[in-house]
């Protein structure tokens, strides 16, 4: 495009720019990829060919041991395995998604079609939550869930995520259905639906791609999260993937090559989701700086 | 309809923030809650105490270098990338993967690629790589180092975070008429003239909210730090959100872990509100 307009600069020069810009190119994804490369081949070798000194060599084939260690263990040194822990980011995940991406469907309808006082400092407070460094809501939140009984289960993980996933959610909504004409809005109140008829019948039926990002972007963030896990689970048994992980990759008896196998299992799901969905995964990135 | 989400964040956001405010002025520093009124004492304690000073200058050197490579590096892919050459969402995919895992993820990875290596076991990671390059003299013990600490880790984070930058640029460029550029060359402008003066200055308010959203992240850093370092020798990777989890959690310091997290919370304040604000005003007017 830009080179293209240029002009008679000449078809070799041209070409050379080209050359150059994709040697360029090349370049980074390398450096982007090392560290991507390191996490897979080290999974993928066998316990023989795992040292150190020959990290960067490929695997000599595909062993999925260190992947099988990861996942089950070994019971017999006590180690114990991420496969539990997978399965309760999933029972996390899923829940908490779902829930916190219709709550935010809620508020971004009202927040977009409605006008009612006090609105202009409703939306930029409900947003504050999402910018708030969770450390200064810990100490309450724990003696909140330690009290409703909560505290230490997934149930209780499930709603703190779909709380303090409310923000985000609500913006992405927020941002989609400000594109919806407010016309249909005010033709179905002449029809004499009410807020909710309007929203069930109209706003719902079009939320789709909207529910897609804010899935996308709530399964991520929920799936990768560290301090909520650490903090309101305890016990092993219960613990998301990442905090099972981190665990596992402290301990100093664990070899090298098993930490990459669960750093790449707790890795895999979102990467998956990222290379297949990624640009609702672009959207939810972009809405979050605030830039529609 | 929305009555109960914002019930729900009154409660859990500012009720809460609030409660952790005046736990920071009790004297709650043990197991049990101990509510006796202690005025600012925690807070002043924290000035005066060794580690969160330390703390504080990491966070400030973790912010520019986190920032500055960010920044540098986004801007200089989308530059490249807003070409509209063959394979660009091929590249766009790369560099925004390392966007999708968890920093618990990257901080195991790059933990073993900074690893300083051994007598016994040579270089290894990006040492052993430099050695193979023949640039051995650039060879460094990264985190190990208590005069690089901090910085070790804002590495792994400018890996993980740059693709954001690049992406906003990207956009930025690309929303800004091509009759302008037309309109730049016309006037004898080069490619370096045009973007330092034409481009550069229409994409400030795409650098500004990047320095905002990244900003507010190196203030919260915590799980990579915990993933990839901990405090470090001499507390030179410790930074404030690992030291308020560190003292209340395995140290039971509640006020002394809420007045940190109080200042956490003031600066992120300070940073966020007034973009928040402007955002969302602008987006009403429209």
């Amino acid at each position: 495009m830009t080179a293209a307009s240029r002009g008679q600069g000449g078809g070799a020069r041209r070409a050379a720019a080209r050359a150059i810009l994709y040697a360029l190119l090349l370049i980074a994804s390398g450096g982007y990829l090392l560290p991507l490369y390191v996490l897979v081949a080290t999974s993928m070798k066998s316990f023989a060919e795992v040292s150190l000194a020959r990290m960067w060599a490929l695997p000599s084939g595909l062993y999925f041991s260190s992947f099988a260690q990861a996942w089950l263990g070994n019971p017999a040194h006590g180690l114990r395995g991420l496969g539990p822990n997978f399965f309760n980011s999933v029972k996390l995940v899923v829940p908490a998604t779902m829930l916190s991406a219709i709550l935010g469907s809620m508020n971004g309808y009202v927040l977009a079609k409605w006008r009612f006082r006090g609105a202009g400092v409703l939306f930029p407070a409900i947003l504050f939550g999402m910018f708030i460094p969770y450390q200064s809501i810990l100490v309450p939140l724990v003696q909140t869930l330690q009290r409703i009984g909560l505290y230490g289960t997934l149930p209780g993980l499930i709603f703190v995520h779909v709380v303090y996933g409310i923000p985000i959610t609500t913006l992405i909504f927020r941002n989609y259905y400000a594109t919806v004409p407010t016309e249909i809005v005010e033709a179905g109140t002449m029809d004499g639906a009410g807020l909710w008829g309007i929203y069930r019948r109209i706003i719902v039926p079009l939320s789709p791609p909207a529910f897609v990002v804010a899935a996308i972007w709530q399964l991520t963030s929920i799936w990768n999260d560290f301090l909520f896990g650490v903090t309101v689970t305890s016990q092993p048994d219960v613990q998301p993937i990442t905090v099972a992980l981190n665990n596992l990759a402290g301990s100093f008896v664990v070899e090298w090559n098993v930490q990459m196998g669960g750093a790449l299992l707790a890795a895999l799901p979102t990467l998956v989701v990222y290379v297949v969905l990624g640009r609702y995964f672009m959207r939810g990135l972009m809405a979050g700086s605030l830039k529609g | 309809m929305v009555l109960p989400s914002v019930a729900a964040l009154a409660v859990f956001v500012y009720g809460f923030a609030g409660w952790t405010g005046y736990v920071s002025l009790t004297r709650w520093n043990d197991v049990l809650p101990d509510y006796t009124w202690a005025g600012l004492r925690a807070y002043a304690d924290l000035f005066e105490s060794f580690r969160f000073r330390i703390d504080l200058l990491n966070t400030a050197r973790f912010t520019v270098v986190f920032l500055a490579g960010c920044v540098g590096i986004g801007f200089a892919l989308a530059v490249l990338l807003d070409r509209g050459l063959k394979g660009e969402s091929f590249f766009r995919t790369i560099f925004l993967a390392p966007l999708a895992i968890s920093f618990i993820v990257t901080g195991v990875v790059w933990r073993w690629l900074l690893n300083p290596g051994s007598a016994q076991l040579g270089s290894v990671g990006i040492n052993l790589l430099l050695d193979r390059a023949h640039l051995g003299v650039l060879k460094t013990g990264w985190y190990t180092d208590p005069r690089i600490g901090i910085l070790a880790v804002a590495v792994a984070a400018i890996w993980q975070m740059s693709g954001y930058t690049m992406a906003l640029y990207l956009a930025g460029l690309r929303s800004i008429p091509d009759e302008l550029r037309e309109a730049a060359r016309v006037d004898g402008a080069g490619e370096w003239q045009m973007y330092r003066r034409v481009l550069i200055p229409i994409l400030q308010p795409v650098t500004l909210s990047a320095v905002i959203i990244l900003g507010h992240i190196s203030l919260k850093i915590f799980d990579l730090v915990v993933a990839m370092t901990g405090s470090g020798p001499g507390f030179s990777s410790d930074v404030p959100a690992y030291f308020m989890f560190d003292t209340t959690f395995r140290g039971n310091h509640f006020a002394q872990g809420a007045a940190i997290a109080e200042i956490l919370l003031v600066l992120v304040a300070l940073l966020t509100v007034p973009y928040l604000v402007a955002s969302t005003r602008t987006e009403v007017e429209r």
